[in-house]
C-alpha cells in the first residue's frame, strides 16, 4: 500500500518565556492509502502538536516548526506541506485533510448555522454556487446521520446535542472528500454510548470514502476497533510502532506495556486514563540525550542514560525505541 | 504553557491565528516585559502618593490651611514671579499649594481606602452568602445589586451627597454602600464557581458547617479578585470624591482636598491657571498609578475579572 | 424570543419601581424633607406651611402611593424654583443632552473600535501601544479637569471653540470629546480584549482548519462574534454618558439635564431633581432594554433560546 503521507524527522518548538518548550522532537512516520493510524499518548506527548504542525495549525509565535519533512500525495502531486506558501496550505486544509476537533461544543461558530458552517467550505474549495453548495451540505447532513437534514440546515449549533455536533463536523471535515481526515480526540468530550455511535459512524464513513485517518487519543481501548497501525509517542518522540494486533499481543516498549497494563478490563464499562504509570510526562523544556522515559522506566539501565534509542525494527511492520527486550529479558541484541 | 494541547485560550496572547514574523515574536516576548514594567510604574506612583500624604507636615513645613493674602496667586517656581519657598505657587488665599496637594493626598487615600474597605467588606460577606446559601435569599440580594448596577450612578451619587450635606463621613458611606454591589457580585459569582468544584464539596461530606465552610475555605480564595477590583474601585472613588468636592458637594470648603482646590482654581482659571492645574495632575497621576497597579495585579493574580464590570 | 423580551421588560418595570423607591427615601433620609427643601432662615410656621402644602403630614405609604402614583403618569409636581411641572422643564433639556451623549458615543466609537480592532489583531504592534497607552490616559484623565484645560487652551488661547454655551455648532465639540474620552479608553479595551479572546475560539481554529481565506475568517467568524458584547457595552456606555453629563454641562453651561441638575441642587428644589433621576432612569432603563433587543437579533443562542 504506498503511503500518502511521509513525514520525516519533524521538529516543533514552543518559544516561550519559560524557556523553548521541545514539543516534537525528530518525528517521522508513514500514513498508508485508506487506513486508520491511531497516535496515542498521554497529554504533553506531542500527538497532537505533530499533526498540527503538518498544517500550520499551531500557534505561532510562539510555535514554530525547526525542521522535517512531510511529503504529501495528493492530486496535485507529491509535496512537502512544510514547504508549501500559506496560500497553497490552504488549499490543503479542508479540501486535501479534514480536521475534526475534540470539543465540539466549542468547536463550532455559535452564531452562524450549521449548514453554513458545511457549506462555506463547500464554496471555498469546490467553487460550487450558494444553491449547490447548500444540496451537497444537506446530503452531508444525511450521510452522517443527522435526522430532518433540510430543517436542520438552518439551525443553530446550540440547537443540536454534543453527539449531534460532532456528526456536524464529521460533516465539515468529510465535505470536499479529503484524501486525509485528521480526528484529535474525537469522542474524549462525549458520553460512552455517543462514543461507541461516532466510531462506528468513521468506520462506515472509511469504508464508502476510502480515506487515510490519523486518530489521536489517549485512549488505547478506542484503538482496537479502528486502526489498523498505532504509533505510540511520549515526549515529543515515537517510542513504539505497529499494527494493532501486534501492538497488543507483544508490546514492545515498557511504556507501551504500562499503557496496556492500565487499560480496563473488557467488563469495565468506562475506560479509564492513563493513569496508572508511575511519574509525572516529562519536562519538555529540558532537552534530553537519553530515552526520555528512563526517569518512568524500570528496566533502564546505563545505556538508555548515555544515547537516545534509535526507532529501530522488532517484528513485521513493528519498530520500538528501546535498549531493552522484555521477552529476552536484557537488553536488546542489535 | 500548554503544549499538548495547543489551545489558544490558554493563553489569550499566544494566539492561534494567522500569519506571523519573527518581529511579531519579539513583541510578544517584550509585551511581558513591559507588563510587567508597567506593574511596576504603576506601585510607584502609588507609593508615592502614599508617602506624600503620610509625611505631608515633613514635607512642606506650610499649613495648608494658613493664609496669607499678600502672597496670593503666585505662579509656581518655575515660573515668572514665582519662587521655590512656594514650589506650585499659591491660590487665591495665599495658601501654598504644594502643602495643599500633599494634605489633599490625604483627604483622598481616606476618602479611597475606607470607600473600599466598607464596600468591600458588605460586598464580599454579603456576595459571599448569597452566592452560598442560595434560593430566595440570593434573589433579593441580586435583585438589589442589578437595581444599583442599572442606575445612572453618578447621578445618584450627587443626588445623595446633596441630601446628606458636605463631611467626610457622609462620602465615605455614600461611595462604601453604592460601590458594594459590585464586590458583591464578584463574590457572589466566584464563591458559585468554587461551590461547583471539588474541595468545597469534600469539606461539606467532611461534616463541616456552612459559616465554617464559608469563612475557612471560601474567604480566603475571594481575597485575590477581590483586591484587584479594589484598587480599581478605590481609584474610581478618588475620582468620584474630586468630582463631588468640585460640584461643592464633598468634605467641607475648608477642607484642603484636591476637589476643593479645583473648585476653587476654576473661578481663576484664566488668570492663574495653575491654581486648578495641579490639584488636576494630582487626580490623574493617583489614578494613573492605581490603573496600571490594577492592570498587574488583575493579571497576576485573576484573569477571570476583565468581566466582573460591564 | 417573547418570552426572553417579555422577562427583560418586566425586569425593567421591576427596576423601575425601585428607582422610584429609591428617589422617594433619599429626599426622606435625613427625616425631615421640608427642612431640606426649605432655604435655613424659614422659620417653624413657614416649615409647617410646606409640609402642609407637599402633603410631607400623610402617612409615610400614602405620600409614596401618591408619589408613585403620579410619577408614572409623568407628575413630578412643580418644580419649587420655577413654579412649572418638573418633568416640561427636564422635557426641555432633554435634546441638548442626547445631542451631547450622542456626538460623545459617535466619537468613542470611531476612534475605539478601529483602534481596538487594531490592537487585537496585531497585539504588542505600533498602534496597539498608541491605543492603549491613549486608553488608560483617557481614563486616568479627570474629565472635569480636562474640560478647564481645554477651554484654556482652545477656546480662550487659540480660540478656536467657544468656551461655553450651545449656539453654534462647534459649540458641541469640546464637550462632546471630553464626555467621549473615557467611554474611548473602555470601549478600545474591551474591543481589543474581544477580539483576543474571539480569535483564540475553537471555532476560529475550526474555521481554519478549513482553509477559509483570513479575510473571511475576519469578517464573518470572529467580527460578528466580536460585535456582540460591543452592542451591550455601547448601550450601558450611552446611558452612562447621559446621567454622567453633569460635570461637563456646568463647566461648558450647556444647556441639558445635567446643567439643570446641578442648578437645582443648588436651589435645594428637590422635586425637580427627583423628576431628573426618575426621568433619566427611566431613558436608561429603556436604552438597556433596547440593547438586550439587538443583543438577541445578533445572538441566535438568545433568539432561539428558552
Amino acid at each position: 500500500m504506498p503511503a500518502i503521507l511521509k513525514v520525516r524527522n519533524l521538529v516543533t518548538k514552543f518559544h516561550t518565556l519559560d524557556g523553548i518548550v521541545n514539543a516534537v522532537n525528530g518525528v517521522s512516520f508513514d500514513l498508508h492509502e485508506g487506513e486508520t493510524l491511531a497516535i496515542v499518548g498521554e497529554s504533553g506527548s506531542g500527538k497532537s502538536v505533530t499533526v498540527m504542525s503538518l498544517l500550520g495549525l499551531i500557534p505561532s509565535p510562539p510555535g514554530q516548526v525547526e525542521g522535517g519533512t512531510a511529503l504529501f500525495s495528493g492530486p496535485g502531486g507529491q509535496r512537502d506541506l512544510l514547504k508549501l506558501s500559506r496560500q497553497e496550505l490552504r488549499e490543503v486544509r479542508g479540501g486535501q485533510i479534514g480536521f475534526v476537533f475534540q470539543d465540539p461544543i466549542s468547536s463550532l461558530n455559535p452564531i452562524l448555522t450549521i449548514g453554513e458552517q458545511i457549506a462555506e467550505s463547500l464554496v471555498r474549495h469546490q467553487m460550487m454556487s450558494r444553491e449547490k453548495a447548500r444540496e451537497r451540505s444537506i446530503e452531508l447532513l444525511t450521510v452522517v446521520g443527522i435526522p430532518d437534514p433540510r430543517q436542520r440546515y438552518g439551525n443553530y449549533p446550540h440547537q443540536f446535542s454534543g453527539g449531534m455536533r460532532q456528526r456536524v463536523m464529521i460533516a465539515i471535515a468529510i465535505a470536499c472528500s479529503p484524501e486525509i481526515v485528521i480526528a484529535d480526540e474525537p469522542t474524549t468530550a462525549l458520553d460512552v454510548t455517543i462514543q461507541a455511535q461516532i466510531l462506528d459512524l468513521f468506520k462506515r464513513l472509511r469504508e464508502t470514502l476510502g480515506m487515510a485517518v490519523i486518530w489521536i487519543t489517549h485512549d488505547l481501548g478506542v484503538v482496537a476497533g479502528i486502526a489498523e497501525r498505532v504509533l505510540v509517542m511520549y515526549g515529543g518522540r515515537v517510542l513504539e510502532i505497529a499494527p494493532v494486533d501486534d501492538l497488543y499481543e507483544r508490546p514492545q516498549h515498557p511504556y507501551t506495556h504500562g499503557l496496556l497494563g492500565a487499560l480496563p478490563r473488557l467488563d469495565e464499562r468506562e475506560s479509564r486514563r492513563l493513569v496508572s504509570i508511575k511519574g509525572n510526562p516529562p519536562d519538555l523544556l529540558i532537552p534530553v540525550r537519553h530515552c526520555p522515559f528512563a526517569w518512568r522506566c524500570e528496566y533502564a539501565f546505563d545505556r538508555c542514560w548515555q544515547e537516545i534509542p534509535p526507532l529501530s525494527p522488532a517484528g513485521i511492520q513493528h519498530k520500538v525505541a528501546c535498549f531493552y527486550s522484555i521477552e529476552q529479558g536484557g537488553p536488546r541484541s542489535d | 504553557m500548554a503544549t499538548e494541547n495547543t489551545r489558544p485560550q490558554d493563553s489569550a496572547d499566544t494566539l492561534l491565528d494567522v500569519e506571523r514574523t519573527f518581529t511579531d515574536r519579539l513583541a510578544y516576548a517584550g509585551r511581558f516585559l513591559w507588563r510587567d514594567r508597567s506593574g511596576v510604574v504603576g506601585l510607584v506612583l502609588f507609593l508615592i502618593v502614599v508617602l506624600a500624604a503620610v509625611f505631608a507636615p515633613q514635607l512642606s513645613h506650610y499649613d495648608p490651611l494658613e493664609q496669607n493674602l499678600r502672597d496670593n496667586k503666585m505662579p509656581p517656581a518655575w515660573s515668572e514671579g514665582g519662587s521655590w519657598d512656594h514650589p506650585f505657587g499659591t491660590d487665591n488665599l495665599g495658601r501654598d499649594n504644594f502643602a495643599r496637594i500633599l494634605y489633599g493626598a490625604r483627604v483622598s487615600l481616606t476618602v479611597g481606602f475606607f470607600g473600599v474597605l466598607i464596600a468591600g467588606g458588605l460586598g464580599m460577606v454579603v456576595g459571599a452568602i448569597a452566592g452560598y446559601v442560595g434560593g430566595r435569599f440570593d434573589d433579593v440580594i441580586m435583585a438589589l445589586v442589578n437595581l444599583v448596577l442599572s442606575l445612572p450612578y453618578l447621578l445618584f451619587v450627587v443626588f445623595i451627597a446633596s441630601v446628606l450635606g458636605r463631611s467626610l463621613l457622609n462620602v465615605i458611606l455614600i461611595f462604601g454602600i453604592t460601590d458594594s454591589p459590585i464586590f458583591a457580585r464578584v463574590a457572589r459569582g466566584e464563591v458559585l464557581r468554587m461551590r461547583r468544584s471539588g474541595y468545597v464539596e469534600s469539606a461539606i461530606s467532611a461534616g463541616a458547617r456552612w459559616p465554617r465552610v464559608l469563612f475557612d475555605h471560601i474567604m480566603p480564595n475571594l481575597i485575590g479578585p477581590l483586591i484587584t477590583l479594589a484598587t480599581f474601585e478605590m481609584s474610581r472613588m478618588i475620582f468620584y470624591e474630586a468630582g463631588l468636592g468640585f460640584l461643592g458637594l464633598s468634605v467641607p470648603p475648608s477642607v484642603p482636598s484636591w476637589g476643593n482646590m479645583l473648585a476653587a482654581g476654576r473661578k481663576y482659571l484664566t488668570s492663574s491657571p495653575w491654581i486648578a492645574a495641579f490639584p488636576g495632575l494630582a487626580i490623574m497621576f493617583t489614578s494613573l498609578g492605581m490603573n496600571l497597579l490594577g492592570d498587574w495585579l488583575r493579571d497576576v493574580l485573576d484573569p477571570r475579572l476583565r468581566r466582573a464590570r460591564k | 424570543m417573547h418570552r426572553y423580551f417579555l422577562a427583560k421588560l418586566g425586569q425593567s418595570i421591576l427596576l423601575l419601581l425601585g428607582v422610584l423607591l429609591l428617589v422617594f427615601v433619599m429626599v426622606r433620609i435625613t427625616g425631615d424633607p421640608a427642612a431640606l427643601m426649605m432655604s435655613r432662615e424659614s422659620s417653624p410656621e413657614q416649615l409647617e406651611a410646606f409640609r402642609e402644602k407637599m402633603g410631607f403630614n400623610r402617612p409615610v405609604l400614602v405620600q409614596f402611593a401618591d408619589f408613585s402614583s403620579k410619577a408614572i403618569k409623568g407628575d413630578f409636581g412643580l418644580s419649587l424654583h420655577f413654579r412649572t411641572p418638573a418633568l416640561q422643564m427636564v422635557l426641555e433639556r432633554l435634546p441638548a443632552t442626547l445631542q451631547l451623549a450622542a456626538v460623545g458615543l459617535l466619537m468613542a466609537i470611531v476612534v475605539a473600535i478601529p483602534l481596538g480592532l487594531v490592537g487585537g489583531f496585531n497585539p504588542g504592534g505600533l498602534t496597539d501601544s498608541v491605543g492603549r497607552s491613549l486608553a488608560l490616559l483617557g481614563q486616568s484623565i479627570p474629565n472635569f479637569w480636562l474640560a478647564l484645560i481645554m477651554i484654556l487652551f482652545f477656546a480662550v488661547r487659540l480660540g478656536w471653540f467657544p468656551s461655553f454655551g450651545r449656539d453654534e455648532i462647534k459649540s458641541v465639540v469640546m464637550p462632546a470629546f471630553v464626555m467621549a474620552l473615557p467611554v474611548m479608553g473602555q470601549l478600545m479595551r474591551l474591543t481589543r480584549s474581544a477580539v483576543l479572546e474571539i480569535r483564540g475560539e475553537d471555532y476560529i481554529r475550526t474555521a481554519r482548519s478549513k482553509g477559509l481565506e483570513p479575510k473571511t475568517i475576519y469578517f464573518k467568524h470572529v467580527l460578528r462574534n466580536v460585535a456582540i458584547p460591543l452592542i451591550s457595552v455601547i448601550g450601558v456606555q450611552f446611558g452612562y454618558m447621559l446621567g454622567g453629563s453633569i460635570y461637563i454641562e456646568t463647566i461648558f453651561a450647556w444647556p441639558g439635564m445635567g446643567q439643570l441638575l446641578e442648578q437645582s441642587i443648588g436651589w435645594r428644589d428637590f422635586p425637580l431633581v427627583q423628576a431628573i433621576a426618575v426621568f433619566t432612569s427611566v431613558i436608561v432603563l429603556a436604552l438597556n432594554l433596547l440593547t438586550d433587543m439587538a443583543y438577541a437579533l445578533i445572538d441566535p443562542r438568545i433568539r432561539y433560546g428558552n
